[in-house]
C-alpha cells in the first residue's frame, strides 16, 4: 500500500514536470504576447508603454531564461503573478477551485448515481420495451451537444417555467446568509450540474447495462444461481458490483474531459469556475495563470486517478498493489 | 418601420400606465408618475466581458469604463451634444492663445475614504498618468509644461503649445482622477486600489467577486445632493450571449449596455413589453467601422484598385444585412456625429459594379480564365460575429468584381500582432472610437509615425503622405479652432482621395434596458458615465 502511494507520488512529480515543460513552450507558440493582448484591450497603447510592460512581465528575456525562472518558482509552489487580473495565480485558483469542484463533483455524482441505476434496471429488463426506451433516450443524450442542452434547460426551466435562476452561483441582489444561502447556491447548481453530467450519465447507463448483460452469462453467476441465491441478490451483489469496475475505470479516464467540458458549461451558466478562467487567460496570453490552472488541473486528475485506483481495490478484492 | 416599432412601444407603455393607474385606483396604492424620480432599488446590470481592472489607468477597455464611470467623477461630463458640463470642475477658462487652461474645482467633495478631494489630486493625476503613460491622453497632454495649484480648488495648466482636444477627454473615464494619497509613490500599474477603486463618484465600490459580479453601493455623501437614486448596482458577468438574452427576457437584469445580445435577438427582445432598446448615449464614442488596405500589397498599392473596391461594396446593404440597421454608411473617416469636424464634401464612391470592373481593368488586373482577377486575404476584428459577417459580406461583394477573398480567423492578440506589428495582412475590418475630436480617435490611423509600431488601432495600411502628416501634426498644436476645423476637413478630402483605408459604417451601439427604468440616457457619454440619474418607476421584477 505505501509503496503504491510512493510510486503515485513519483508519478505526480513526473507528470507535473512534463506538463509544465510542454505547456510552457506550447503556449509561447501562439502569436502575440501578453503586452499585445493588454494593448488590444486598452484600445490604445504607446510603444514606450508596451516596452515597459514587457520588461515588467519579464517578456524581454530569452525563452529558456523565462522557463528556468518559472520552474524555479514552481519548486517553491509559487505559481507567479497574473498580469491580467493583477493578483497572484495561487489566490485566483484558490478563489475558483471550490466552484469548480462543486460543479464537477455534483455532475459526476449525478452521472454515476443515476447512470448506474438506470443501467442496472435497463439490464434487468433487457429486451423489453422499457429497455428499448432507455436505450433510445440515452443515445439521444449521448448525441446532443452540452451547450445546446444547457441553453434549452435555461429556456425551459428558467425563462418559461421560472423555477431556477439563469446563471451565476448566488443571487447577489438578495444578501442571503445561512441556510437560505445554501439553498440559493443549490438552485443555481442544478442546471449546470445536470448539463455537465448528462453526457456521462448516458455513457454510464450504457456501460453498466452492457457490462451487466455480459457478466450475467459468466460462470460465477451460474454458480450463484445453482446455489439458489435469489435473483435480486445475484443482480446486485454479484453482477452489478463487478459491472462497476469498467465504470470506475472510464470515470478515471474521463475526468480530464469533464474538466474540459466544464469550460462550455461554465460559460453558458456564468458559473465562476476554473474552466472559464482558463479560456480567458488563453485569450489574454496570461501564461502564468494558464500554466497555473493547467498545472493544478493535471495534479487534480492524477490525484483523482489515484483515488480511483484505491476504489478499485475496494470493489475488487483480487486487485492488490504489488 | 422604426416608427411603427416606436408606436407599438408607446402603446405598451400607455397600457402599462393605464394598468398602473387602474391598480392605484382599485387598491388605493400610490404609483410613481414619470418625471418624479423615486429613490431606491437594486439595479442588476450586465458586464461583458469581465473587466481586467476597475480603474482606467492604462486599460481603456469597455467593461472597465462602464464600472469606473460610476465610481469616478471627471472634471466634466458631456452633454447630449458633446459640450462639456461641470462635474468636479465648476468652471474653466481657456486663454485666447490656448496656452493656459484654468479649472476651478467644486468645494467640499470627498473621496470615498473620507479624505477631501483637492487640486493636488488633479495635478498628481495629470503629471503621473495623463501625460506620461495614458495610452490615449499622452499625446494630448504632452504639451502641458507645468501645473500650478495656487489654492486647493484651482488648477492652472500652462502649455508650450495649444492642445484643444484636452477639453474633449476630461470626463471620469477619459482622464481618471486618482486619489493622490493612495497612489503617490506607488507603482501605478500594480497599485491594489486599481481593483478596489476609491473615487469621488455617486457609487462606492463594495466587492468584486471575480467571474461573478462587481457590487457598487450608493455614495451617501455624494456632492450632487439627492443623487444617485439607486441603492445598489450589481454588475453581473454573463459570458454567454444566449444566457444574456435569457437574463434580460426574464428580467433578472435590467440594464445591459454595449450590444449585450446578437442583433438577431434584439428584435425579439424589444417586442417584449418589459424591455426597451436604446442607441443614444454613445455619442461621445462615435464608433466607425473601416477597412484598412495594406499598401505594400502588389494589387492594393494601386489607388485604382482601392477605389474599385470602394465602388464594389454596397454600404447600405452592409448596414442593413450584417448590422441589422444599427449602422449608417460612412462617408468620411470622421463620423457625421462630430458635426463640427465632419466634411461631407469629400470624394464619394457610389456602389457601382461597372465602374469597379472598369477601374480594375484599367489597373491591368484582368479577369483570368476562372473569372478571378487576384486573391487577397481578409482579417476581421475578433470581437464577435458581426465583424466576421462583415468580412463575409466583403468577400461576396468583391467576388462579384473578380476579387477572391480568403477570410482568416485569429484571437485579438494575434490580430493586433499581425495587423499593427507585422503588417502581415492584405485587408481587414475593425473599428475605432472617434471621440468628440478627430485628433483623439481618427488621425491615429493615418499618421505615418504609427506604422508597424505594434500599437493597436493606429496606421495599419503603411500610408505615408507628407501633407497628411503635417496636417495632423499642426492641428494637434493649433490654438485656433477655425484653423483646426479647416485642417481636419482638408485631411478628410485627402484620405478619401488616396483611400489607404475605406470608411465602412458609423456603428450605432445599443443598450437594452427594462421599461420601468427611467432616465437611462441623459448624457452624450452616458454608457461610460455614471447611472446616477436612473430610477425605477416601479419595483424591478426580481424573480
Amino acid at each position: 500500500m505505501w509503496r503504491f502511494l510512493w510510486r503515485s507520488c513519483a508519478q505526480i512529480a513526473f507528470v507535473a514536470l512534463g506538463i509544465t515543460l510542454i505547456n510552457f513552450f506550447l503556449l509561447r507558440l501562439a502569436p502575440g504576447d501578453a503586452a499585445q493582448a493588454l494593448a488590444g484591450q486598452s484600445g490604445a497603447a504607446t510603444p514606450e508603454y508596451m516596452a515597459a510592460l514587457r520588461r515588467q512581465l519579464g517578456l524581454d528575456q530569452a525563452l529558456y531564461v523565462q522557463f528556468f525562472l518559472y520552474a524555479k518558482k514552481l519548486l517553491t509552489f509559487d505559481l507567479g503573478f497574473s498580469f491580467h487580473f493583477g493578483l497572484p495565480v495561487a489566490e485566483l485558483i484558490w478563489q475558483r477551485l471550490p466552484a469548480t469542484l462543486l460543479l464537477m463533483g455534483s455532475a459526476i455524482a449525478f452521472a454515476l448515481f443515476l447512470g448506474c441505476l438506470l443501467g442496472f434496471f435497463a439490464a434487468l429488463c433487457s429486451g423489453k420495451i422499457v429497455d428499448v426506451l432507455f436505450s433510445v433516450f440515452t443515445l439521444l443524450i449521448y448525441a446532443t451537444p452540452a451547450f445546446w442542452v444547457g441553453m434549452m434547460l435555461i429556456l425551459v426551466f428558467s425563462v418559461r417555467l421560472d423555477l431556477l435562476p439563469i446563471g451565476g452561483m448566488i443571487t447577489v441582489e438578495k444578501n442571503l446568509i445561512g441556510f437560505a444561502y445554501i439553498k440559493d447556491v443549490l438552485a443555481h447548481l442544478v442546471l449546470p450540474a445536470v448539463t455537465l453530467g448528462l453526457y456521462y450519465f448516458a455513457v454510464y447507463t450504457r456501460l453498466t447495462r452492457a457490462e451487466m448483460l455480459a457478466l450475467s452469462g459468466r460462470e460465477f453467476v451460474r454458480t450463484a444461481r445453482a446455489k439458489g441465491v435469489r435473483a435480486w441478490r445475484i443482480a446486485w451483489r454479484h453482477i452489478f458490483r463487478n459491472a462497476l469496475l469498467p465504470v470506475v475505470t472510464t470515470l478515471g479516464v474521463q475526468l480530464g474531459s469533464i474538466l474540459g467540458g466544464a469550460v462550455l458549461v461554465e460559460t453558458v451558466f456564468s458559473w465562476p469556475g476554473m474552466g472559464r478562467m482558463a479560456m480567458s487567460s488563453l485569450l489574454q496570453r496570461d501564461t502564468n495563470l494558464l500554466l497555473g490552472i493547467l498545472f493544478c488541473s493535471s495534479l487534480m486528475v492524477v490525484f483523482i486517478n489515484i483515488v480511483v485506483d484505491l476504489v478499485y481495490m475496494r470493489l475488487d478484492p483480487r486487485i492488490r498493489p504489488e | 418601420m422604426s416608427d411603427k416599432k416606436a408606436f407599438f412601444r408607446l402603446g405598451f407603455k400607455q397600457i402599462r400606465v393605464f394598468a398602473g393607474v387602474a391598480a392605484a385606483v382599485i387598491f388605493g396604492v400610490g404609483t410613481a408618475f414619470a418625471g418624479t424620480p423615486r429613490p431606491g432599488g437594486t439595479l442588476s446590470a450586465i458586464l461583458n466581458p469581465e473587466p481586467v481592472t476597475l480603474t482606467p489607468v492604462v486599460n481603456m477597455a469597455q467593461p472597465t469604463q462602464v464600472v469606473a464611470g460610476n465610481v469616478f467623477d471627471g472634471l466634466v461630463y458631456y452633454d447630449r451634444d458633446l459640450t462639456p458640463k461641470p462635474a468636479l470642475a465648476e468652471s474653466w477658462e481657456v486663454s485666447p492663445d490656448g496656452l493656459r487652461i484654468v479649472f476651478r474645482l467644486r468645494k467640499g467633495v470627498k473621496w470615498h475614504d473620507g479624505k477631501p478631494f483637492t487640486a493636488a489630486d488633479v495635478k498628481w493625476s495629470l503629471e503621473n498618468l495623463w501625460k506620461t503613460i495614458h495610452p490615449r491622453n499622452k499625446p494630448l497632454f504632452e504639451s502641458v509644461e507645468s501645473v500650478e495649484t495656487p489654492d486647493e480648488h484651482t488648477v492652472i495648466l500652462s502649455l508650450s503649445k495649444p492642445s484643444l482636444p484636452i477639453l474633449s477627454v476630461i470626463n471620469g473615464v477619459g482622464s481618471v482622477i486618482l486619489p493622490k494619497h493612495l497612489y503617490d509613490g506607488t507603482d501605478l500599474l500594480n497599485n491594489p486600489y486599481n481593483n478596489q477603486p476609491v473615487g469621488t463618484g455617486p457609487f462606492v465600490f463594495k466587492e468584486w467577486k471575480r467571474g461573478e459580479y462587481v457590487l457598487l453601493e450608493k455614495n451617501p455623501d455624494y456632492w450632487d445632493k439627492g443623487k444617485p437614486y439607486l441603492d445598489r448596482i450589481v454588475f453581473r458577468v454573463i459570458p454567454d450571449a444566449s444566457a444574456r438574452a435569457a437574463a434580460l427576457e426574464k428580467g433578472e437584469v435590467q440594464y445591459a449596455p454595449y450590444n449585450p445580445v446578437p442583433f438577431r435577438d434584439v428584435d425579439r427582445l424589444t417586442r417584449l413589453p418589459h424591455l426597451k432598446v436604446e442607441t443614444r448615449g454613445y455619442e461621445w464614442l462615435s464608433p466607425l467601422l473601416y477597412m484598412d488596405f495594406n499598401l505594400a500589397n502588389p494589387y492594393l498599392k494601386d489607388v485604382r484598385v482601392r477605389r474599385a473596391i470602394a465602388h464594389a461594396v454596397d454600404l447600405a446593404a452592409l448596414a442593413k444585412i450584417v448590422w441589422f440597421g444599427y449602422a449608417l454608411p460612412a462617408i468620411s473617416p470622421v463620423p457625421s456625429t462630430l458635426p463640427t469636424f465632419f466634411n461631407p464634401d469629400v470624394p464619394r464612391y457610389a456602389y457601382d459594379l461597372k465602374k469597379a470592373e472598369a477601374l480594375l481593368d484599367e489597373a491591368g488586373f484582368k479577369r483570368g480564365a476562372d473569372g478571378t482577377r487576384f486573391t487577397i486575404t481578409h482579417d476581421f476584428l475578433p470581437y464577435g460575429d458581426d465583424y466576421l459577417h462583415t468580412g463575409e459580406f466583403l468577400k461576396q461583394a468583391l467576388k462579384r468584381v473578380g476579387i477572391e477573398v480568403t477570410i482568416r480567423t485569429q484571437d485579438s492578440a494575434a490580430f493586433i500582432k499581425r495587423v499593427y506589428a507585422d503588417a502581415d495582412f492584405d485587408t481587414n475590418n475593425t473599428y475605432n472610437n472617434a471621440f468628440p475630436d478627430p485628433q483623439i480617435g481618427v488621425v491615429r490611423a493615418y499618421w505615418s509615425g504609427w506604422f508597424k509600431t505594434g500599437t493597436a488601432w493606429t496606421n495599419a495600411s503603411g500610408y505615408k503622405n507628407a501633407e497628411v502628416d503635417s496636417l495632423i501634426e499642426s492641428t494637434g498644436v493649433e490654438g485656433n479652432p477655425e484653423k483646426r476645423i479647416a485642417n481636419l476637413k482638408r485631411f478628410q478630402e485627402i484620405i478619401l482621395r488616396d483611400l489607404p483605408s475605406l470608411p465602412l459604417l458609423e456603428l450605432h451601439f445599443f443598450t437594452i434596458h427594462s421599461a420601468n427604468l427611467q432616465d437611462v440616457v441623459v448624457q452624450g457619454d452616458q454608457v461610460y458615465s455614471s447611472l446616477k440619474h436612473l430610477w425605477f418607476s416601479e419595483d424591478p421584477a426580481q424573480k
